[in-house]
Parts: C-alpha cells; structure tokens; sequence
C-alpha cells in the first residue's frame, strides 16, 4: 500500500513547485535562447534565422567586461574567503555561547537592502569622507588619490556584498569538524601549520568549495557595484547585458552575453564540483 | 607522517625560556585571530551603522553622503516622500504575496525530495539547485524574453511571478536541511494511534518542520524586498523600493531612503531573532522526547 504511493506522491507534492520553475525559469531560457538567434531590430522588427553570429560579434565586442567580470568575480572570491575563513574558524571554534549572535552578525548586511549599503560604501568611499584621509595619512591612498570609482571601490564593494555567502557555509563545514580528528593530529606531532594544511583545510573543502560558489557566481553577474562605485571603466558584463535589454534594446546581443555568461559560469561549476563532489553544493542525497 | 612536524615537536628537554617564549608566541598567534575576526566583524558592521547614522543626517543638498549634523526630522515624517511610499507598499504587496507561495511550494518539494526515494530525485534535485547557480541577470533577462515573445505586460504580476520563482529553490534548500534530521517514528506513532495521513501531517509534521518553514519564509521574504536585478527586468513602470533608490541614486536621494532601510533592517532583525529564539525551544521540545 505505501509502495504503491510511493511511485505518484512524491511527484504530486514536487507538481506545483516543479511546473512553476518549468515554466518561469526554464521555459523563458528556451525563449532567450531563440532572442539570441534572431536579427534584425526593434524597430524593423526581428527575424528567427538562427543567426550564431550574433554571439561572435557580443563576444568579441564586450570580451574586456566579460574578462573583467571573472576576474573581478575571483578576485572579490578570493580576498571573501581570506577575511571569511579565519572569522568563520573564529566563530566556530572560540565562539562559545556567543555563536549563534556571531552568526547573526554575519548576516546583517542582507538585513538592509542591497542598493542601500552599496550607497553606504559610496558614502564610505567618498573623496570628503574621514576614511580614505586615513587611508592617505597611513600611504595606502596616495595623496590626493581617490578610492570611490576606482577598481578597488569595485572590487571592495563586490566583497563586502557577498561576503556572507563565503562565512555560513564555511562555518557550517567548520561546525562539523570533528574535533577528534584536530586532537588526533596534534598528537601525531603535527604542528599548527601543517595540521591546518593537512587536517582542516581538507576537512573544509566541501565548505570552502560551496561558499566559493556560492560568492562567485553572483559576483560575476553583478553591475550594481560598478555603476555605483566605478566608472564605465569598472563596467562588467552585468552592465553591458542590462544596457543592451533595458535601454538600447538590443535583445538579440543581452541574450546572446546572457548565454555565454551562463556557459561560463556552468563550466567552473562543473570544475569545481568535479574537484570536491557535488553532495556539498546541492545537500546530500541520502536523508 | 608529516616530515615538518616532527622536527619541531619533540624537543623534549629544552630550556624553560624557550618555552615561555613559544607560548607568548602562541599567545600571540591566539589573540591575532581574535583581533583579525573582531575587524572583519567591524567591516562588515560599518555600512549597516552608516545607513542608520545617515537617516538622522541633516542634509540640505539632494544628496545624503556627507555629515551635516543630527536631526529626526526625516523620522518624524518618514512618508513625506509620496513616491518613495508607494514604492515601499508595492514592495511589502510583492513580498508577501511571493513569500506565501514560494513558501507553500517549496515545503511541498523540500518534503518530497527529503522522504521519498524515487526515480528521478537526483535530476530534480539538480533542477531545483539550476536557478541558484545562475547570475540574476541572466534570470532576469530571460524572464523578460519570455514576456516579451509571448506579449505579456509586464508590471505588478510579473515581479511576483518572478519572485516566487527565485524563491523557490531557497526555500526547498532552507526546509530541507531543517528536514535532515527529522524523525519519522513520531510519525508512524501518530498513525498507529489512528490519526489519518491529513492529521498526522496538521497535528505532527508541521509543528515539527515550522522552525524550518518560518525561517524559510523569512529568507523569501527578505529576498523579495531587497530584490532589484530580476525586478528592474521585469517591473514594466510599476515602481518598488529597490527600484526607487536606483532611479533616485542618479538625481536626488531623500533621506527617508535611509528610515525606510534602517526600519526594514529592525524589523528583519526582530523577525530573526524571534526564529531563532522559536528554533531554540522546537529544539529543546525535540530534545525531551525519550529514546533520543
């Protein structure tokens, strides 16, 4: 009897949820890619004609934003997850009963709404403000220099917006280590540097691979810190696609750059995951 | 096995200095990560306190980012902004809306995929990971291929259509892993005792998975309300708050922008800690139960 409810339950609770994403997530991509073919404008009106030069021509057009996405993207990635880890191993394992409002305190930032806090840092950032005189007092900023609108105002920016999404699941990877193994290690004559290579870093990874994730793919579709804090020099592929939709109406090109960003960041997901297993980015399989 | 290690952890008989040194060393090296997770803390802190410092900021220019001297005026008269009021009702309007279903949705699946073992689970679980892993620009930009090729309008019903779908995968993602542990023995109690597959589900599942469920919710409902990628896409001229501050970012910022963020961040603050605080004693309730 339950056997048999079995086979058609389980598809009936997953129907809903399942026709919805079919329908305003994977269906739409089916659409986006036919804008992606087609030629012609809005005015004159577009034609379907399969026309794959429309992606050679976005690509080679905005390959410098496309570039400066990933690398923007690693770069925010990679500094998320030197300010993240030693805060998440912190929290972890010296948090105490202060643990769970350590975390809280992780999370503020999503708390208050994205385009106000990029609005704070431009307030952070700007040329009047006490912080960037200290940062020129201490040599950082040249004399006169300007952090808003520069690359590092970017970058920063990028950091600071997804850095949460580097912390919880490296504190949760950390959360779960087992403390034995630590222990263990120690009295195998490990030092501290080598147990943190050998023992937790590795035991980690799964978190350190999610949370790498987790802030990278965001970041590299994301425009709003460059039009906040940069220039049209710091624009990255986010800018360019939204422009081309939203304002010049050049569907065929947002599409098509849509696309390759999308094949981007599914081939590095794909790399990673084959480098640590893909039970840590979609939840274990067995309940 | 490590060669390193070796060499330097067994000096046995060494001298007593040596040894405080090294433990002032470690001393040291313990404070260091102490002081180094306190600043990231404070990185993280500092634009939260300057978004609540700069809504009692007595700016007179049409900007809000220099210090100019304290005031509640912008409090005393938080919706002196019509457009920046109405923005915020369409705002909390979507947010609801899209948290219930998104929310309904999505414990349906989390629940499916957590209790069932069926064929094509995995493939499912991928497709529900897909939107997740996919810049919202690109969501957005799609979505709006969608509505532009079959000549929908877009506007109010399209944000909402929207924002349920992103919500959607996190929410199965946050009930599921509430889900994990979750003891199905206190169901099948239920039905040895004669409750039919709807009570056990009203009287026992859903007290169990709500801590899950609200924090979903809570996640879903923050998500909408911040919102504006996918938004800007799809928002035809229908205006929410995220919205607002882009096209004001440009020619004026009221400072009320700032008492409307401040006031969404303590009541999403309030909210958190009460699921948490809720979660605390689910969990202590979990814990009496004998045999665990």
């Amino acid at each position: 009897m339950l056997s048999r409810h079995r086979g058609i339950l389980p598809w009936l609770l997953l129907g809903p949820g399942l026709a919805w994403l079919l329908l305003f997530f994977l269906i739409p991509l089916y659409f986006m890619g036919r804008v992606s073919l087609v030629e012609g404008s809005l005015l004159a009106g577009f034609e379907f004609t399969w026309r794959f030069e429309n992606y050679i021509e976005a690509i080679s057009t905005y390959q410098t934003q496309l570039v400066r996405s990933l690398v923007y993207a690693a770069a925010a990635t990679g500094l998320a997850f030197l300010i993240g880890y030693p805060l998440a191993y912190a929290i972890a394992f010296r948090g105490g009963r202060w643990r769970t409002a350590l975390l809280l305190v992780v999370v503020l930032p999503f708390f208050t709404t994205y385009l106000v806090r990029t609005l704070a840092w431009q307030t952070i950032l700007d040329d009047a403000s006490p912080a960037v005189a200290l940062l020129q007092t201490v040599g950082l900023v040249p004399e006169g220099g300007r952090v808003l609108a520069t690359t590092t105002a970017v970058v920063a920016g990028i950091t600071y917006n997804f850095l949460p999404f580097m912390i919880l699941p490296l504190y949760a990877a950390l959360e779960r280590l087992d403390g034995r193994m630590l222990e263990a290690a120690h009295d195998l004559y490990g030092n501290r540097r080598a147990v943190l290579w050998r023992v937790t870093l590795p035991l980690t990874a799964p978190g350190i691979v999610a949370g790498s994730l987790l802030t990278f793919i965001p970041a590299a579709g994301d425009f709003i810190n460059a039009e906040l804090l940069g220039t049209p020099r710091q624009y990255m592929i986010g800018n360019v696609i939204q422009s081309r939709y939203l304002e010049l109406t050049d569907y065929p090109t947002a599409a098509a750059l849509s696309f390759t960003l999308m094949a981007l960041i599914l081939v590095l997901v794909l790399v990673w995951a084959r480098v640590a297993g893909t039970e840590s980015l979609m939840g274990s399989s067995e309940p | 096995m490590s060669a390193t290690g070796t060499s330097e952890a067994r000096p046995a008989p060494k001298p007593l200095r040596a040894s405080a040194l090294v433990r002032a060393g470690r001393w040291l090296l313990h404070q260091s990560l102490n002081a180094y997770a306190g600043l990231a803390l404070l990185y993280l802190m500092t634009p939260i306190a300057i978004v609540i410092a700069f809504s009692f900021n007595d700016t007179r220019s049409r900007f809000n980012f220099v210090w100019q001297g304290f005031t509640f005026a912008h409090w005393r008269e938080p919706f002196a902004v019509p457009g920046l009021v109405s923005a915020m009702s369409t705002s909390v309007q979507i947010a609801v809306l899209s948290t219930i279903v998104a929310t309904a949705l999505g414990t349906l699946m989390a629940l499916a995929l957590v209790r069932y073992s069926f064929r094509g689970r995995a493939p499912t679980n991928f497709f529900i990971f897909l939107p997740l892993a996919t810049p919202e620009v690109v969501l957005g930009a799609a979505l709006l291929s969608l509505f532009l090729s079959v000549g929908f309008a877009t506007g109010f019903w399209t944000i909402l259509i929207a924002h349920v779908m992103f919500n959607i995968s996190f929410v199965v993602v946050t009930v599921r892993s509430r889900l994990i542990g979750f003891d199905r023995s206190l169901e099948e109690a239920a039905q040895d005792l004669g409750a039919t597959g709807l009570q056990t589900f009203r009287l026992v599942t859903l007290p169990l998975i709500a801590p899950g469920v609200l924090a979903a919710a809570l996640l879903a409902f923050a998500l909408s309300v911040d919102d504006f990628v996918i938004t800007n896409f799809n928002a035809g001229s229908t205006v929410t708050f995220p919205l607002y501050i882009w096209g004001a970012a440009r020619v004026s910022i009221p400072p009320q922008v700032n008492v409307m963020a401040t006031l969404i961040f303590l009541v999403t603050l309030a909210l958190m800690i009460a699921t948490v605080a809720q979660g605390r004693r689910a969990e202590r309730t979990a814990a009496v139960r004998p045999g665990s």
